[in-house]
């Protein structure tokens, strides 16, 4: 069994992944830096983000209010000095990618233009047309291949972390092209590996988003924390889940159900406008319109579609001209994938899995309990989340992280010295591990798709965006029996060479894993926060809750779930409110 | 309405066969089904040894390029409705070694892609605390086109003088290093330039136009080529008539 | 095709001889329209030559003297000759052509901040082109 070495290793190359490489790179030359990713770097889910991100560079807009908005809009369950520390750090990582190349959108005079989004009180969301994550990607790629000391494994997939004495020393990867079972040490590992959304059936996710990451480092001891928070989009295609970004709501979109009628003005979200109001109607929260949704469907009030209940989209009355300069992708997306033209025609949507506030548990700096494993991304939970994501916090997420844990990883492994040979020895457990499960096996007959498909079932059913004790119990027994039933599926693919069955099977196993963190801390969290809704617990409860679930994994493979308080620096719990009334409390607590 | 539709699959595995074969499968029609989706099903349900590469399944990520009936097409954009009830043909992409079905090697592009030095190059680098290099949407406007390329590689597969002299560097890679040219926060056109003056460059180019015809994003690789000739030679006149000014 | 260039910055693995390479036919330009339409393109760049050259000719028989000329005019009128030119004529003008609607994507002139559209270019040079047409016949027809 082959075996590489490395300084630090990167398993990620998206966002995050390139971002920390460059950050290691900067931090100490000397280091090598190697990065895995299952996919080429520029096929990462980043590149498929749309609206923007924040940042703080109005002048009359102010760090405080960017982190009051995040804070607010989380449910109060953000670390606050995390979120300080995010919210000055943001407005400097995105004028560095400026300055890398980036093609931000400008004012006319020359200067970056900002535009509104759904949650943030003033307009601080840096954008690029609607395609910010094609650009930040492209930008943070094309620049790490300037750095000579960045070794990029392509289609390497990593199916296990090697841990000795508690640290974390490496990992296994397969080489997608040969086949070949190899094992890459480092001092320090770094997961960028993002999100789970594949574990949902409706999800803006692509094909790659198995939760990788946090399977791994689970399966290594490290906790996940807040998997219960998942966020659905409000606005997103209903057979392919392409996502409708919210920049069409933020420029003046009208959600409509059956009856043509604005429906969001029933859900305590403020008065209908005709122009759009930021943190109200349709630029209030995702998690409250998504909740929304599901009130209007049990109403009766949503359109039957052929793949199930929708709402429409209304852009038409934005004209032809705002859609084509502000708004060319969205165009696009609808008359290539559902043959729809938004300039004429209303645009079915549904809520749609998009992103995950959970992760691995990190500090402020990205490091994980376990010694020499960091994360950072869509993968991590520092928390700057909380209990739900604003629009356009997560590519500047990606980058303020993404560098803090390419320079803590840079120290951590400028200090400590090579892996030790039982490393090794676990590698090749792992390879003959694979081969014997997977690639040998004969017998037993399970498709992946089958398992796959209704685990996807399963947790849209009980762990979807209004669940109950009951519905994650049958959720719960429902993973048991997937999980069993995993164990003997078998590959139609024997081969070596670019085996991309085996590669899923492998993230079945990641997204079963994933799937279970998630039910466990909902049904552990008896309250309702967030993204995470309990209707026999409506009632957010902060004396018991104001804390972020842990979720490890026990030697026998069951889970425990902890909780760990939240850390809060400068403000104090309050309550959720959007349109009218918001302006009245942020009177009323003298802001 | 046809229920079904044939789909006509290139196979090859490295490890059996010594070239690769087609293979026909019968999946359902959907109106609105793409070819990925076919793929897709195939290979959950018919054939998991099916090997392809895909992800996001919205034009953007660039990984499922493949022939679709000889022509170069991103799967998830071509929708099956306008070939049936004949047979689809996917195959891999033209002017790659297939790896495995319908899987290409791509480590050609991405060799080239870094040779081109597509990043911004700045004799005096700005400091974080001066602010942004300021830009007016013109400027932005000038190089904002050659910005879109998803990377699909489509225009390799459509270029005929790559197709015949590998070495050539392609479209998609001279489109990037001109988007880097005319940026106007850039100042390493020079270095590009000699880079790319040499035979494979540009100058390989014979302005077939297909590579812009096939590219989903409207990128205008061909475009961009010429245009770089164009500089290319203004910069060649330059030097003969005024050595003096050699930047 | 070999990755041998590394630099450092990225590792790739090492040519695998099993690889497929799918040869390119000698006749890859009778595949696609547009394949041939492109080599028919190039190859009347020769067809412009040749009438470049006689064009030179009969410009030298013409300062020789009406004798010269008159040679000149014998020589070309055959059915040979005829064809021959009839067909060089058919390929300068689609040389000419294909030139005309190219140009614009090589000459991008901005005015005002935006991009002027390809075919008030490609339109400039017809015209341009009836401009000078017409000057030299009038000239010579006179």
């Amino acid at each position: 069994m082959e075996s590489h070495e490395h300084d630090v290793l990167i398993v990620g190359g998206g966002g995050a992944g390139l971002r920390a490489a460059i950050a290691v790179c900067e931090a100490n030359p000397k280091l090598s830096v190697a990065v895995i990713s299952k996919v080429y770097p520029m096929r990462s889910h980043t590149v498929s983000a749309e609206g923007g991100a924040a940042g703080v560079i109005n002048p009359g807009d102010s760090l405080d209010e960017h982190a009051y908005d995040t804070i607010s809009g989380g449910d109060w369950l953000c670390d606050q000095d995390a979120v300080e520390a995010f919210v000055k750090e943001a407005p400097e990582e995105l004028l560095r990618l400026e300055h890398w190349g980036c093609p931000w959108s400008r004012e006319p005079d020359g200067h970056i233009a900002v535009r509104a989004f759904g949650g943030m009180k003033r307009m601080r969301t840096w954008f690029a047309a609607d395609k910010t994550g094609f650009h930040m990607l492209h930008t943070l790629f094309q620049t790490s291949l300037k750095y000579e000391t960045v070794i990029r494994y392509d289609e390497w997939f990593v199916t296990k972390l090697l841990v000795d004495d508690g640290c974390v020393q490496g990992a296994v990867a397969i080489e997608l092209m040969s086949g070949k079972i190899q094992a890459i040490t480092a001092n320090a590992i770094i997961l960028c590996t993002g999100g789970c959304g594949r574990v949902f059936p409706f999800t803006t996710n692509a094909n790659i988003k198995n939760g990788d990451g946090m399977a791994l480092a689970y399966r290594a001891g490290a906790p996940l924390k807040d998997m219960e928070f998942v966020q659905y989009h409000p606005t997103g295609l209903p057979f392919t889940g392409i996502l409708i970004t919210e920049a069409a709501r933020a420029e003046g979109g009208y959600m409509l159900n059956k009856d043509g009628y604005r429906y969001l003005q029933d859900y305590n979200l403020g008065k209908p406008q005709p122009k759009p109001v930021l943190r109200s109607m349709e630029l209030g929260p995702r998690d409250r319109l998504s909740q929304a949704f599901v009130m209007e469907m049990e109403k009766g009030r949503t359109i039957k579609g052929p793949y199930g209940d929708i709402v429409h989209l209304d852009l038409r009355h934005l004209g032809e001209k705002l859609i084509s300069t502000k708004l060319p992708f969205v165009r696009e997306l609808c008359l290539k994938y559902q043959n729809i033209d938004p300039i004429k025609e209303l645009i079915p949507v549904r809520p749609v899995v998009h992103y995950m506030m959970g992760g691995v548990h990190t500090d402020i700096n990205g490091a994980t309990p376990l010694p020499g494993l960091y994360a950072a991304g869509e993968v991590a939970c520092v928390s700057i989340n909380g209990a739900n994501r604003l629009g356009s916090n997560s590519l500047p997420e990606l980058l303020v992280f993404g560098a803090r844990v390419g320079r803590a990883a840079a120290e951590f492994a400028s200090k400590h010295t090579a892996p030790s040979a039982a490393i090794l020895a676990q590698a090749m457990d792992e390879n003959r591990r694979l081969r014997k499960q997977l690639l040998e096996k004969t017998g037993g007959g399970e498709r992946i798709a089958t398992i796959r498909d209704e685990m996807q079932k399963a947790i849209e059913n009980g762990a979807g965006i209004y669940r109950t004790g009951t519905s994650l119990l049958e959720t719960v027994t429902k993973l048991r029996e997937l999980q069993q039933r995993y164990t003997n599926t078998v590959l139609d693919d024997r081969g070596l060479t670019f085996n991309t069955e085996l590669i899923a099977a492998m993230e079945l196993g990641f997204m079963l894993d994933a799937a279970e963190a998630i039910v466990q801390c909902a049904l552990h969290r008896t309250e309702s926060r967030g993204a995470h809704q309990r209707t026999d617990f409506p009632k957010r409860n902060d004396e018991k809750f104001l804390a972020h679930s842990l979720v490890h994994r026990n030697a026998d493979g069951s889970s425990r779930v902890e909780y760990l308080p939240v850390k809060i620096t400068r403000w104090p719990p309050g309550e959720r409110v959007y349109g009218e009334p918001s302006q009245t409390k942020d009177a009323q607590a003298g802001r | 309405m046809a229920e079904t539709i044939q789909l006509e699959v290139t196979r090859y595995s490295p490890e059996h066969d010594a070239a690769p074969a087609f293979q026909r499968f019968e999946v359902p029609y959907r109106k609105d089904w793409v070819v990925l989706d076919a793929l897709n099903y195939i290979k959950d349900k018919l054939d998991g040894s099916l090997s392809y590469r895909w992800s996001c399944r919205m034009g953007i990520c660039g990984s499922c390029g493949m022939m679709v009936n000889g022509e170069p097409r991103l799967t998830c954009a071509t929708f099956l409705s306008p070939y049936t009830p004949d047979a689809v043909r996917v195959e891999p992409l033209r002017y790659f070694p297939v790896v495995r079905d319908l899987v290409i090697e791509m480590t050609d592009f991405m060799v080239k892609l870094q040779r081109v030095k597509p990043w911004i190059i700045r004799k005096e680098e700005k400091s974080i605390a001066d602010g942004e290099y300021l830009q007016t949407p013109q400027q932005l406007d000038v190089y904002k086109q050659f910005s879109m390329c998803i990377n699909c590689m489509l225009c390799y597969a459509a270029c005929p003088v790559y197709g015949l002299d590998p070495l050539f560097t392609g479209p998609a890679a001279i489109a990037l290093a001109q988007r880097y040219n005319i940026d106007s926060r850039d100042q390493g056109a020079k270095e590009r330039l000699d880079i790319l003056s040499q035979h494979e460059g540009i100058w390989a180019c014979t302005f077939v136009g297909e590579c812009t015809e096939v590219c989903p994003k409207h990128v205008d690789p061909a475009g961009a080529i010429q245009q770089y000739k164009l500089t290319a030679a203004k910069e060649w006149f330059k030097s003969l008539l005024m050595p003096w000014g050699a930047k | 095709m070999t990755p041998q260039e590394t630099k450092g910055a990225t590792q790739y693995t090492t040519y695998h001889p099993r690889w497929y390479r799918t040869r390119v036919s000698t006749y890859w330009w009778l595949g696609k329209w547009c394949y041939l339409k492109f080599v028919l393109r190039e190859l009347s760049s020769i067809f412009v030559a040749y009438f470049v050259v006689i064009t030179l000719l009969q410009i030298h028989s013409v300062s020789r003297g009406p004798e010269a000329y008159a040679r000149f005019e014998e020589r070309m009128w055959n059915p040979l000759m005829i064809a021959l030119d009839a067909i060089s004529f058919l390929f300068v003008l689609f040389h000419t052509i294909t030139w005309f609607n190219l140009a614009p994507r090589a000459m991008v002139v901005r005015l005002g901040g935006k991009r002027v559209p390809e075919i008030l270019i490609a339109g400039s040079n017809y015209v341009a082109w009836l401009v000078i047409s017409a000057s030299v016949a009038w000239f010579i027809l006179r």
